[in-house]
């Protein structure tokens, strides 16, 4: 079956039939690049989908005080709860386990202003370990160190538009900016991916907020970072009995609802996940759909190409060809030419896909990509497909009576 | 070389059956040069195609070469046809994207024959019949009689035991009819078994033999005088 003599007649039924050669050749081709294609902008949106939502950690839990609704071990409800510097310190204690690192948060909007300029912008005092929170990243300058937090410098880091804002083209570096009233100096100038706003944050160390504040030791919100190894039900385990630890420390009924909150980034990351899952589903029913049409396509093709081609195989099979020649030759032929044009459509589709890049994130789509064994399996369905859409054909071609075959005009 | 006995062949036409052949009985022995006449409708071309294995007969008995020709399946007819059997058609049925010497080759690449012998042996036959210099052209390149004349070569390079003619020179003029049974004599001469259908009487005259089909049946079986075709032929 697969001697050289075949391979020659094949190749030379091939060369001498070349609209027939490109027709299906070209369906098939076609098909894989549009699949390759497709399934590469599919990956691209996902990983537009990424980059939108996986600018914060998201190993992080966020602690906020409330104001208890219960009463509780004599305390009576409508109490407001507040955090403090010890807290930092206990919690960092007793979880040694699953702590990353650990910061407070102080959020006030405050006018700042340099020279002649001022606007209103959000500061945020804050911990060193703050910027594995937020990944900031670094422009010029350094972020808060614990030095910062120790000696209650006047230190702030600036988001880009700040800087943008308030010193123009200017450098802001070791320039002195008033926030709220105190003299800041600029060490730092940050870049966050997560939007304009983020970039609109002034950083200081919480502990100078806290002298401004008449050296008071209280801090609003409290940022645990955990390790990301201990994963979805490690993370959702720390936050049980992280609520557990506070509620008994701060004496707050572990019924009620509005003592304390505790925001798991762990599981809006799982939502996240099952979203980008969908959008993934979605790629794949697309995808799947383009395949089927490709073996629509080729279907047609080889039925086409039997009818064409029953006379020939009238007169072959008079000349002494059996069936099992027949459609050896039929099926040979056309898994050849989809096998060659199927790979040469998925390295022009790959080609396309990494050459485009950054190209289209306008649309969404960034760093479209296929793995390679989808797209090879994707063709190897294609040409098995091809082959059994062929082969029925074929095979009807080859049980017609010769005379009927050759009848046909 | 041939035996046929009462042979039976209808054809289902929607709800009525045409009944073709009505029980034939003749014999055929080796080189012989025969000649089936007969008007169209007159089963003709079904017996040459049951004789041929294109076709089937419902009832009766052939033998070939005192080999029972019966109950085959596809692949052994296939065999048979290629070693027994050679076939000139009407319209000629070479394969268009093939060159001459191809088509010649072609019942050689099915009797697993390797590609250097088959294209010697294409080239010899294709010398037999005249067309040497043409072997590399394609059959639309070629004149009508050269085209049947490709075909004859293609027949004989199977060597077979019995060339089969359907109507060969039917879709020729009369001088390029007398070139093709001119060179179909010469094979005769050279012991070939061939049978030829056709309705032209002078044709029919060309061959040693004369078997009159009319409406299913043999009307006559007459062996004739031998008109050389050669003289026709400048």
């Amino acid at each position: 079956m697969l001697n050289r003599d075949n391979w020659k007649e094949i190749f030379e039924t091939i060369q001498k039939n070349k609209l027939r050669t490109f027709l299906s050749g070209f369906t098939v081709a076609l098909g894989i690049l549009i699949f390759v294609v497709l399934f590469g902008f599919g990956n691209g949106l996902i990983n537009t989908f990424d980059e939108f939502f996986g600018d914060d950690a998201t190993n992080v839990l966020y602690v906020f005080p409330g104001r208890t609704t219960m009463p509780y071990k004599g305390y009576k409800s409508n109490r407001t709860i507040e955090f403090d510097n010890s807290d930092l310190a206990d919690i960092e204690k007793n979880f040694p386990l699953f702590l990353e690192y650990i910061t407070p948060r102080i959020t006030r909007q405050d006018t700042v202003s340099y020279m002649n300029e001022s606007n209103s912008y959000t500061t945020q005092a804050v911990g060193p370990s703050h910027q594995f929170n937020e990944m900031t990243i670094m422009m010029k300058g350094r972020y808060l160190n614990a030095q910062d937090i120790k000696n209650k410098t006047k230190y702030a880091v600036i988001g880009r538009l700040v800087e943008e804002d308030l010193f123009g083209a200017k450098n802001s570096m070791g320039k002195y900016i008033d926030v709220g009233g105190s003299s800041f100096k600029v060490i730092g100038v940050f870049q966050d991916d997560g939007g304009d706003n983020e970039e609109r944050i002034i950083f200081i160390p919480y502990t100078t907020r806290q002298l401004i504040e008449k050296n008071t030791d209280k801090i609003n919100q409290i940022v645990v970072g955990f390790k990301p190894e201990i994963g979805y039900a490690g993370a959702m385990a720390f936050d049980k009995s992280l609520d557990k630890f506070i509620r008994s420390k701060k004496y707050i009924n572990p019924k009620d609802q509005n003592g304390i909150f505790i925001r798991n980034v762990a599981d809006q990351l799982k939502q996240n996940q099952q979203f980008a899952r969908v959008l993934q589903i979605i790629v794949g029913f697309v995808a799947f759909g383009t395949i089927i049409a490709g073996i629509i396509g080729i279907s047609n093709i080889m039925v086409f190409v039997v009818k064409e081609r029953t006379k020939e195989l009238g007169i072959r099979k008079a000349l002494g060809a059996t069936p099992k020649a027949v459609i050896g030759t039929i099926l040979l032929e056309s898994v050849f030419i989809t096998t060659v044009s199927g790979f040469v459509g998925m390295l022009i589709g790959i080609v396309i896909l990494s050459s485009l890049g950054d190209k289209l994130k306008d649309f969404f789509i960034t760093n479209p990509y296929i793995d390679m064994s989808i797209a090879i399996s994707a063709t190897i369905v294609l040409i098995i497909f091809g082959a059994i859409a062929g082969y029925v054909p074929a095979r009807r071609a080859a049980r017609i009576k010769p005379i009927v075959a050759l009848r046909d005009e | 070389m041939i035996e046929i006995k009462d042979l039976h062949k209808s054809y289902k036409m929607g709800s009525n059956s045409l009944h073709v052949l009505k029980g034939l009985n003749f014999s055929i022995a080796e080189g012989e040069l025969v000649a089936i006449m007969g008007s169209s409708g007159s089963g003709k071309s079904t017996l040459l195609n049951i004789l041929g294995m294109l076709d089937e007969a419902d009832s009766g008995t052939y033998d070939l070469d005192g080999v029972p020709i019966k109950n085959l399946n596809e692949t052994k007819a296939a065999k048979y046809r290629n070693r027994f059997l050679g076939f000139i058609f009407q319209s000629f049925n070479l394969i268009n994207y093939k060159s001459a010497m191809e088509n010649v080759a072609l019942p050689l690449y099915y009797q697993k024959v390797p590609r250097k012998e088959r294209e010697e042996k294409a080239l010899k036959y294709l010398a037999q019949v005249g067309l040497k210099e043409w072997a590399g052209h394609l059959p639309n390149e070629l004149s009508g009689g050269q085209k049947q004349r490709v075909a004859i070569a293609r027949a004989l390079a199977a060597e077979p035991k019995v060339l089969m003619a359907d109507e060969p020179t039917g879709a020729l003029d009369s001088k390029t009819s007398y070139e093709v049974m001119d060179l179909i004599q010469k094979i005769n001469d050279e012991g070939n078994t061939i049978l030829v259908v056709t309705h032209e009487e002078d044709i029919a005259h060309m061959c040693k033999r004369i078997v009159h089909l009319k409406d299913g049946v043999i009307v006559e079986d007459k062996k004739v005088e031998q008109v050389r075709a050669a003289q026709y032929v400048k």
